[in-house]
């Protein structure tokens, strides 16, 4: 067993409690513990913890604060869209709510103000806790929040931890900071089998659920090691996995025969339809918009007008456009390019009526296009064509459009 | 106006309230015509069609999106069952750090959605939960806007629940409302929600509640409906995700998704770490076309509403939805737009309403109105098919003018009322025959009947020839169709139809007893006709053959193939009867809106040439003869951009601006005046009309400057109207 959890100033059955909730993670556990210190005891005062998702960081911090009872707040960083809307989370929970009044848009110097005046009435008997959950949001905030909150003991018993999924490397301010303490959160690795195993189904013993989880992550450790994928993972299949056994086609033991029953499901990729309703002209619209993407604007008199001699590739090619330009990706094209391949495309006679217009806008609604620059939007706009060569060959196919014969890389 | 300051300076006077008096529709709609009282009635005739056709279409919506809405509303109800077990069942525990989420596939006629997330979410309100919330892309740039977008309707909704105690709530809601932006977050959502349900579950024993409140669960669901999914930033919905994931656990939160597109948008908005928080449903609605498909059939296929549109009105507005937009709604509108124009517009529209309160009305005709019913086209025609005593005595007395009215009026309905039967029932025929040569759906059958005599048609020819193909057990089933739905509502004639139908079918059936024999008997025939094709040359063989052919023509048909002869010829003999084009019938115009220019016109604007039509041809617009022009000369009258626009047509790609100046003067220089006599001197009054003139015709992008030749700008249009 991993080291135990000992701390001077807490009950055992509370510690063991603890220990109890967070399986694989006693060490990190340990170590928190040992930095919190007894409840008074000043702790370092920032403390940077850091991990791959779903590592336990957040239910490791919070079950050590919340099962001891430290006072502490969590904050997640991005629910915080504005400074002043995390200040007022803080001193919310900290202190009594209602003595909160903060000013319209608040700097940090206002919060500190604030802070040391409610401290100054009700002063800390134990080292209160800041949890910052998704800190890196905090670097696009004002310069000055993040080093300040790393030196908030200087006001008052106060621990300021911060959870992210980046190193803090990548945090650091040129202008230089208080350097908080690091704490890393490892990959489970083997742990991860104990960690799922303990959702075991109650109508089913546990030993089957372990065996339906050692082949689970057979299946899938090697792509994927998120524990909460997994866990949803797990949940999807076990009906599928269990139901030989509600049928009574197999026992318990009869591993292999469950193991035949599972495969295919866990291999059945997710199937994406296609859409393939749109008006008439849309569609039209959406194929010229997609060879002016992907065909170079030198080219257009190639594909679209009638008489156009005959014109090689080989000795039309410019050396940058030999490389295809569906690995390029689609190239802004302008409004009347579009309409241009639009009326040589559609076979009737077509007016530019409004409701054509309104179509290329609706196109850009459903993100098939997307409008490209923000200069110069009533002269001429610009689009890219977003969707893909098997989207447009599918939408192609309904009008009976030959797209691939009007493509410069399929020449 | 006058004031009376003794400084120099801008004053703004606010006009007098008093004064402008708003107009009712009812007003402009009677306004300038010659007889108020005949166009007050044709509103109110509008008005009550028009009421009665929007019941139809909400009776129509409803029906079509209650499958849908009621999966929605099931997938919810359990998803709130799954918050309340979550303490109990396996799986809802596995699952409960996910929101559950539906993903509503409702196809691309996005102007359609409106109506379907309102009927949603009324319902939601209705059976679910009073806390409905729903956010449009455009209203939710940021994360902040979308988060009080959904606080403050999630926490408006509140009053509802206890209406008994509202003044209280209310007082309470105005102080816990985010008061302002950044006070918004779902701790406060949360705290809101609790107290909530604190504050109900200890009244609720005691007080009677409201009866909305009363059939809510115990914890209801708050449902946030993203209209418009594709149109959403996709970072501020991932935090907002993200955001609602950490609150799960507190709050019952329940998303639907509004996905105009198809469903792989969600993986392509939402990274996987995003997605996974979500449990996501799909629910996919009926089609577009479907819909449009069923509208026409209540709105159009009906002699219920006295209102008909023409096959080209038809044409326009079909042709609108399947090129253009998809839309029902908008083709609903232009229906709308034709009801308006046709009584509007024909003042016999008064007619144009249930029989017995137009018979009514033909009884108080004055005189003009009388002579109205004569100018009509179709009341000509029908005059000069009479005999000349009747002739007369038309043109003369008013009054039989008005019997002979009624008399038509009368004719017309029980057209209507047979018409859209026998349509129904050539529809069933024709559907299922090979290749559809009267076309699969029935509204293109029914745009062929109204341009024309149907039965003149090559496309109907083929129809019958496959019908006299049809094998036995086809055509009675085919037939016992067209008896079901010529059953209800039947007039004489169509009983007359029913009964001979029956019999036909009857005797179809009692052919089962006689095919025996004839088999047999064919048997023999074959037989010897085999032997005779034996031992004989090529020359001999043909003439064989073709005398087989002839023979096998004349020979005596097999009782069905007779009767199934009969029973075509009968259904043509009823086509040719009730099918008759409508402008072929007397007083036709009293009920046919026919004016398919106008309705393109409104629906499907082309900007473009509008803009050149007035440019080219300015009297069109400003009516005034003085600007006619002969050929392609220049009125110097017209307004300086038609004469500047005019100049530029004769242009290449780029236009030297001085030149153009000169030849603007040229036009604009009077008469008698020779234009190089000021030579050296520039008007400078003209100077500045032409560069005003051509920075408007920049400004509607016909010329844009350019960077290629100094003096110089580009012509950005080609073609267009030269004459």
């Amino acid at each position: 067993m991993p080291a135990e959890l000992r701390q001077q100033g807490y009950s055992e059955a509370q510690l063991r409690l603890v220990s109890e909730k967070v399986p694989c993670r006693e060490a990190q556990a340990a170590a928190l513990l040992a930095l919190f210190g007894e409840p008074d005891h000043y702790s370092f005062p920032s403390i940077f913890i850091y991990g791959h998702r779903a590592m336990g960081k957040s239910h490791v911090t919070l079950t050590l604060l919340r099962e001891l009872q430290m006072p502490h707040v969590v904050v997640s960083c991005v629910e915080c869209v504005s400074p002043g809307l995390l200040f007022e989370q803080v001193l919310g929970s900290l202190f009594d709510s209602s003595a909160v009044t903060l000013s319209r848009s608040p700097s940090l110097s206002d919060f500190v103000r604030l802070y040391r005046q409610l401290c100054a009435e009700d002063s800390a008997k134990h080292t209160r806790y800041i949890v910052l959950d998704r800190a890196e949001v905090l670097r696009d905030m004002s310069a000055n929040l993040l080093p300040g909150f790393l030196r908030l003991q200087e006001l008052d018993n106060v621990t300021v931890i911060l959870l992210s999924e980046i190193v803090w490397d990548k945090f650091r301010p040129s202008t230089g900071c208080f350097e908080p303490l690091q704490l890393h959160f490892p990959d489970y690795s083997k742990g991860l089998q104990q960690i799922l195993a303990q959702d075991s189904h109650p109508s089913y013993s546990a030993e089957l659920y372990t065996f339906y989880i050692n082949i689970l992550l057979g299946v899938f450790y090697s792509v994927c090691k998120d524990l909460r994928e997994l866990r949803h993972l797990a949940a999807l299949n076990f009906p599928k996995f269990c139901e030989p056994l509600e049928k009574g086609e197999a026992e318990e033991s009869d591993t292999h025969k469950l193991w035949r029953n599972i495969e295919p499901h866990l291999k059945k990729a997710m199937q994406t339809v296609y859409l393939r309703e749109l008006p008439y002209y849309s569609k039209f619209l959406l194929i010229a918009a997609y060879l002016a993407s992907y065909n170079p604007a030198r080219t257009d008199r190639r594909f679209f007008v009638k008489h156009h001699g005959k014109i090689r590739k080989t000795t039309f090619l410019k050396k940058h456009e030999k490389t295809s330009n569906h690995l390029l990706g689609p190239k802004p094209f302008p409004l009347d390019r579009l309409l241009a391949i639009f009326y040589s495309v559609v076979d009737s006679r077509v007016a530019p009526t409004a409701s054509i217009f309104s179509q290329i806008s609706s196109l850009v609604t459903l993100q098939l296009l997307t409008q490209v620059g923000h200069d110069d939007q009533l002269d001429n706009p610009k689009y890219k064509c977003t969707v893909s060569l098997d989207f447009i060959r599918a939408i192609a196919r309904t009008v009976g459009f030959d797209i691939l014969r009007y493509l410069y890389d399929f020449l | 106006m006058a004031t009376s300051s003794v400084s120099k300076g801008c004053f703004v006077f606010k006009p007098t309230s008093k004064k402008r008096k708003t107009l009712s529709t009812e007003d402009y709609f009677t306004d300038g015509s010659e007889n108020p009282e005949n166009s007050r009635l044709r509103f109110q005739l509008f008005q009550s069609q028009w009421q009665d056709m929007k019941e139809e279409v909400q009776m129509v919506h409803d029906d079509l999106n209650k499958k849908i809405l009621d999966s929605l509303l099931e997938f919810i109800g359990k998803s709130v069952a799954s918050f309340q077990s979550r303490a109990v069942g396996w799986e809802s525990r596995m699952r409960a750090s996910e929101i559950p989420t539906a993903a509503l596939v409702l196809g691309v006629n996005v102007p359609d959605h409106d109506v379907t997330f309102q009927s949603l979410s009324d319902l939601l309100r209705e059976s679910v939960s009073p806390f409905v919330a729903s956010v449009q892309a455009k209203e939710c740039g940021a994360l902040q806007h979308l988060m009080k977008k959904v606080m403050q309707q999630l926490m408006g909704g509140g009053v509802a629940l206890d209406e008994d105690d509202a003044e209280e709530q209310s007082g309470y809601q105005i102080s816990d409302l985010p008061r302002k932006g950044f006070n918004c977050s779902l701790g406060i959502l949360c705290d809101w929600y609790q107290n909530l349900n604190k504050k109900s579950c200890i009244k609720s024993p005691g007080k009677k509640r409201s009866s909305s409140g009363s059939d809510f669960p115990k914890k209801p669901p708050l449902v946030v409906i993203f209209k418009d999914l594709e149109a959403f930033c996709p970072q501020v919905l991932q935090d907002f995700i993200v955001i609602c994931s950490q609150y799960i656990q507190q709050l019952p939160l329940v998303f639907v998704f509004g996905i105009a597109t198809s469903p792989s948008t969600i993986q392509r908005m939402l990274p996987h770490s995003v997605s996974s928080l979500l449990c996501i449903e799909l629910f996919q609605s009926l089609s577009c076309t479907q819909h449009l498909a069923t509208v026409i059939d209540k709105l159009v296929l009906t002699s219920k509403f006295p209102f008909k549109i023409s096959g080209k009105v038809l044409k326009v507005l079909v042709g609108i939805f399947l090129y253009h937009d998809f839309s029902v709604c908008n083709f609903i509108r232009g229906l709308q737009l034709a009801l308006f124009e046709h009584f509007f517009g024909q003042p016999l529209s008064v007619l144009c309403c249930e029989e017995e309160e137009a018979l009514a009305q033909v009884r108080q005709f004055s005189h003009e109105d009388v002579e109205k019913i004569l100018q009509l086209p179709s009341i000509m025609r029908y005059v000069e098919k009479q005999e000349p005593q009747e002739q007369v005595k038309l043109l003369t007395s008013d009054d039989h003018v008005k019997v002979v009215t009624q008399n038509l009026l009368k004719d017309l309905c029980s057209y209507h009322r047979n018409f859209y039967p026998i349509l129904r029932c050539l529809h069933l025929l024709t559907s299922s025959l090979p290749k559809f040569p009267l076309g699969k759906q029935i509204r293109e059958l029914h745009v062929l009947c109204l341009e024309n005599n149907v039965w003149e048609s090559e496309e109907y020819e083929s129809a019958m020839q496959l019908l006299r193909m049809l094998a036995k057990d086809e055509l009675v089933a085919a037939l016992q169709k067209c008896v079901e739905v010529l059953q209800p509502g039947m007039t004489k004639k169509l009983k007359e139809v029913v009964h001979q139908l029956k019999d036909i079918i009857a005797k179809l059936k009692m052919l089962d007893q006689l095919s025996d024999e004839t088999i047999s008997c064919e048997g023999e025939q074959e037989s010897s006709s085999g032997k005779s094709l034996q031992k004989t040359d090529l020359f001999h063989l043909q003439k064989t053959l073709m005398e087989m052919r002839e023979t096998r023509r004349n020979k005596a048909k097999t009782p069905y193939e007779v009767l199934r002869n009969h029973t075509v010829d009968y259904l043509d003999s009823l086509v040719k009867m009730h099918l008759l084009p409508p402008e072929s019938q007397p007083l036709y115009e009293v009920f046919y809106y026919s004016s398919s220019a106008t309705v393109r016109r409104h629906l499907n604007a082309t900007p473009r040439t509008s803009i050149q039509t007035a440019l080219s041809h300015p009297h069109y617009y400003l009516q005034s003869e003085a600007l006619k022009s002969e050929g392609g000369t220049i009125s110097k009258a017209a307004p300086d951009i038609c004469i500047i626009y005019k100049l530029h047509l004769e242009c290449g790609r780029l236009i030297n601006l001085y030149d153009w100046l000169q030849a603007y003067f040229t036009v604009t220089a009077a008469d008698g005046q020779d234009p190089d006599s000021a030579e050296g001197h520039v008007d400078e009054m003209k100077h500045a009309r032409f560069i005003r003139a051509v920075s408007e015709l920049e400004f509607l992008g016909f010329i844009k400057s350019t960077k290629q030749k100094t003096d110089h700008v580009a012509r950005l249009t080609w073609g267009g109207c030269q004459t």
